[in-house]
């Protein structure tokens, strides 16, 4: 359905091609899974399919792309828009109409198909997609899952063959993935649709995987297998792969299901020594966090990275109780109202010095409302919200850096300068810290990166860190992060774990707004579950997460009834 | 391209004809944009033909009445009490030009003296401060109410059917044109809510969010995130088959820039002729020809657009009513203004209370004609 041959595509200015010697067929009917490390050409790749690249973006396409035996280098995006639906990674500028029924009828009037087939396919997709209740709600008020599935389907009405997603899964919660990938299911089992998407996540996409292309390192041919072969080979895998190669299993289990199957010996194998280096949370809030830290995935950062230091002493500003000090974060009773919605009602929250927490929930539970509540974003409109014993609102925006740093969801938003140097000197300038300070925390991070890099030039991953070392600077003892994995892969992940563990063994109180259930189960003391605003469940980690199927890591549900949580944890108990 | 049909056994291809009583003759809930907007314009219309500050009350009062028991639930529906709190503002701004500037209506009821800024002898004629007539306030609260009911007429129309609803309807030909402006319209409010966001996150840094500095300084970020959205979305629409053409044999091309061309020739000239006091017997009948070469060329001209329309907004008899419930207001408020000049445009020397003048005010309440038809089954 879909042919490669011999495909390189050059931006203009690049010195290297991005993708190159890509030579692979994609048959009709099929599942396949674009997979590889961040920055390896993915998205390019899958642009070459709806003929974006080269035609929109730029750049020299060599060799030959055929969808459905039309060749892109002579075929429009327009000219390819009945054969090829394609669905980019930020549903929201996908949109162009604001109701949800005139978005899925918007692809099939520009075709000019016949009114009564419009109607027709609409009901029918309204339905296949669960949106029928949504029919007539303007797109905006959607929530991610909700959007992603309106974005899906407003490709799927014109009955393409092809399908292409990038990341359709990196921003839903995981039952809204589960959602968006039961639908790709069907469409592949009912309509024979071909489907080509690319994920980081794997651990939610391996199993439906008919075929898995793996793109190895930027300009590297890709290598086209069944899901069990290449993950035999990958750098990228999901925890169900690192358990299986773990225990030497043969051939590598792919589900949960397959695992559990093979895991009786290695559940035996773990029945004497049960899981002891769960994080644990320090003992009090003043006490030197005795952190029984597992090593870092890594392996090779064991000792503290020196450049992290501390939360900065608090220096007589405010009224200080002699006896304890105040609390990194304090929510009691907050209750928060944005136009009209009741976003938070009665949560209650502490968090102490050195513990890491992870607010879970799925999408528009209040999330991002409490970190925003937490840095003085929003106002309270019942009950107190305190951080390090001020009120972060009615607090001037410098003296609240040195108290509480976020994260926001879009780092980017977090950057205004256009070097990464500049970038620095602002934030020690921000934070009224050392000149260098910043520079330290960025070389420390993210060696490598020179001073004259645009932040927009930078990897997700990196300009994430980029992000966090500015918010590092003023050395806040509360520390937060809104999604910090999305469109990171393992590699970008498991750095950001280990700089953010040894945060928090220097002291740091970590709030993690995530979806991520493999990294609160690497990360989090504690776990805290929000739903319509409330929160329904908050305790350490392990005991939360075993009792939720949706937010249990696959290690879990494979080791169940023993509560194991990360691969990290059955390596070390087995070693 | 032969598909295998989806969802069982129904058949999906696009070639049959719809069977009787298929979904698409089902009539739907809402009213054709173009009915609402005929209906809000042809009431500011009216507005403005008469000061008389009763007609206007009861005007804004019809207005407001079917605004709230017609209008969709949608965020476009909101922008009502934004148009509201526009006209009120245009009210204060007028008056407060009156007071400072004083007015040219000859006054004898002082309200207040203001005390009076000594201006040099070039800027004679400008007057800052002094006296503050009971008659200039008023006429200027008249005129400022004419145009204030102008506004809450046009926001009734926006609350009432979304502009992007109305530019729907457009001829094929414009359609692309249309959606063009129908983005655009959607760029003001994505701009407000990145400025929000960015100085939100000047927060985070430390900054003060507030303040006309914090402001300027994200203002490069907030365009380039604009711009980026605005390349995502082309090549979102240019991958949904945006810009598609037919093949339109080269006879009909040609046709097409002849009767576009030709037609708006006419247009011009016949708009001359009008004008001029020599080509009165040409002009009219030059415009018409044009305005029709001008039509039949955009009618041919959607040909070489193979788009389709789904569920395309009816012209019911409803809409009818609708609209010539508007325009009755309009024509009737119009006639009134020349054969009752006193009473639609009340006098402020000497200072007299306005009356409710009879016959017009009944012309302006079947504009709430809309609110009293029977809601058509949804």
């Amino acid at each position: 359905m879909i042919r490669f041959e011999n495909v390189s595509v050059t931006y203009d200015g690049a010195p290297a091609p991005t993708i190159g010697g890509v030579d692979l067929t994609v048959p009709e009917g099929e599942l396949v899974l674009l997979a590889g490390p961040s920055g390896v050409g993915k998205s390019t790749l899958l642009g070459t399919v709806s003929g974006l690249v080269p035609h929109f973006t730029g750049g020299t396409l060599r060799g030959r792309v055929t969808v459905a035996g039309r060749d892109t280098r002579t075929h429009k995006p327009r000219e390819l828009a009945d054969v090829v639906g394609t669905v980019g990674q930020d549903p929201l500028s996908h949109f162009v109409t604001d109701t949800v029924e005139e978005e899925l009828a918007y692809g099939m009037e520009s075709l000019g198909l016949a009114p009564e087939v419009m109607r027709r396919r609409v009901e029918e997709t309204l339905d296949l997609l669960g949106l029928a209740a949504l029919r007539d709600r303007p797109i905006a008020t959607l929530s991610g899952g909700q959007q992603q599935r309106v974005a899906i389907g407003s490709v799927l009405t014109p009955h393409p063959r092809v399908l292409v997603l990038d990341e359709p899964t990196s921003a839903l919660d995981p039952a809204a993935a589960e959602e968006v990938l039961a639908v790709l299911l069907r469409l592949v089992h009912d309509l024979g649709t071909t489907v080509l998407l690319a994920e980081h996540r794997l651990e939610r996409v391996l199993q439906y995987a008919d075929q898995v292309a793996l793109l190895p390192a930027p300009g590297a041919a890709p290598l086209l297998g069944t899901p069990a072969e290449v993950m035999a080979v990958s750098p990228v895998y999901p925890p169900v792969v690192d358990l299986g190669r773990l225990a030497g299993w043969s051939p590598l289990p792919l589900t949960v299901r397959d695992a559990r199957r093979r895991a009786a010996g290695l559940r035996d194998r773990l029945a004497q020594p049960q899981p002891q280096s769960q994080p644990q949370p320090p003992n009090g809030p003043a006490a030197e966090p005795p952190l029984p830290l597992p090593a870092p995935r890594s392996g090779s950062r064991s000792g503290r990275l020196p450049f992290l230091r501390g939360p900065g002493r608090r220096t007589g500003t405010g009224p200080e109780p002699s006896a304890a000090p105040p609390l990194p974060a304090e929510a009691h009773a907050l209750a928060v109202r944005r136009e009209r919605v009741q976003a938070l009602r009665h949560v209650d929250l502490t968090v102490a010095p050195g513990e890491t927490v992870a607010l879970m929930g799925r999408n528009g539970a209040g999330k991002s409302t409490l970190l925003a509540a937490f840095v003085g974003l929003v106002e309270p409109s019942a009950g107190s919200v305190r951080v390090g014993g001020l009120t972060p609102h009615r607090t001037p925006p410098r003296d609240l850096v040195r108290r509480v740093g976020l994260v926001p969801q879009e780092p980017r938003d977090l950057l205004y300068a256009d070097t990464v140097g500049g970038e620095c000197a602002a934030a020690d300038r921000d934070a009224q810290a050392d000149p260098g300070t910043c520079r330290a925390l960025v070389s420390g991070l993210l060696p490598g990166i020179t001073d004259d890099t645009h932040p927009r030039d930078l990897s997700e991953g990196q300009r994430l860190t980029l992000a966090l070392a500015v918010v590092l600077t003023a050395r806040p003892p509360l520390l937060l992060l809104d999604e910090p994995t999305r469109g990171l892969d393992y590699a970008a992940k498991a750095r950001l774990v280990a700089v953010l563990r040894e945060l928090a063994a220097a002291g740091h109180a970590i709030v993690l707004a995530t979806h991520d259930v493999e990294l609160a189960a690497e990360l989090a003391h504690r776990v805290v579950l929000l739903a319509e605003g409330e929160v329904i469940a908050d305790g350490p980690t392990a005991e939360v997460v075993v009792s939720s199927p949706s937010f249990a890591p696959q290690v879990t549900k494979i080791l169940a009834p023993q509560e194991w949580l990360t691969v990290a944890q059955v390596r070390e108990a087995l070693a | 391209m032969e598909r295998r049909p989806a969802r069982g056994t129904r058949p999906t291809r696009g070639t049959r004809p719809a069977p009787a009583g298929a979904p698409a003759a089902r009539p739907r809930a809402r009213l054709h944009p173009a009915a609402w907007w005929l209906w809000a314009l042809a009431l500011g219309t009216a507005a403005t033909r008469t000061t008389n500050p009763l007609l206007l009350a009861l005007l804004l009062t019809t207005s407001a009445y079917v605004v709230t028991t017609c209008r969709p639930h949608t965020p476009w529906s909101r922008s009502y009490s934004a148009f509201l709190k526009l006209a009120l503002a245009v009210l204060l701004i007028r008056l407060v030009f009156v007071v400072v500037l004083g007015s040219p209506i000859p006054g004898t009821h002082v309200i207040v003296t203001l005390p009076e800024v000594p201006l040099p002898a070039w800027a004679q004629g400008i007057r800052l401060g002094g006296r503050v007539t009971a008659e200039g306030v008023l006429f200027s609260l008249y005129d400022g109410l004419r145009l204030a009911t102008l506004l809450v007429c046009v926001g009734a129309a926006n609350a009432l059917a979304s502009p992007s609803r109305l530019l729907k309807s457009l001829p094929g030909a414009l359609y692309e044109t249309g959606v063009a402006v129908v983005v655009a319209l959607t760029f003001a409010p994505n701009l407000i809510a990145d400025v929000q966001r960015l100085r939100a996150a000047r927060r985070l840094r430390g900054r003060p969010d507030r303040g006309i500095r914090g402001l300027l300084q994200v203002g490069l970020p907030v365009l380039e995130g604009a711009l980026e959205r605005s390349v995502a979305l082309a090549a979102a629409m240019d991958a949904r088959g945006y810009g598609r053409t037919a093949d339109v044999p080269a006879p009909v091309r040609r046709t097409t820039a002849a009767l576009t061309l030709g037609g708006l020739l006419g247009v011009c000239a016949g708009t001359y002729g009008l004008l001029t006091a020599a080509g009165a017997d040409y002009g009219l009948p030059l415009l018409l020809a044009g305005v029709a070469a001008a039509l039949a060329g955009l009618r041919l001209g959607g040909r070489r657009s193979p788009r389709t329309r789904y569920r395309p907004d009816r012209w019911t008899p409803r809409a009818c009513l609708v609209a010539a419930s508007g325009v009755a207001v309009a024509a009737l408020l119009a006639a009134a203004s020349t054969t009752d000049p006193q009473a639609l445009h009340p006098g402020v020397v000497p200072l007299t209370a306005p009356t409710l003048p009879l016959w017009p005010a009944a012309a302006v309440l079947l504009g709430l004609l809309p609110a009293f038809l029977p809601k058509e089954p949804s």
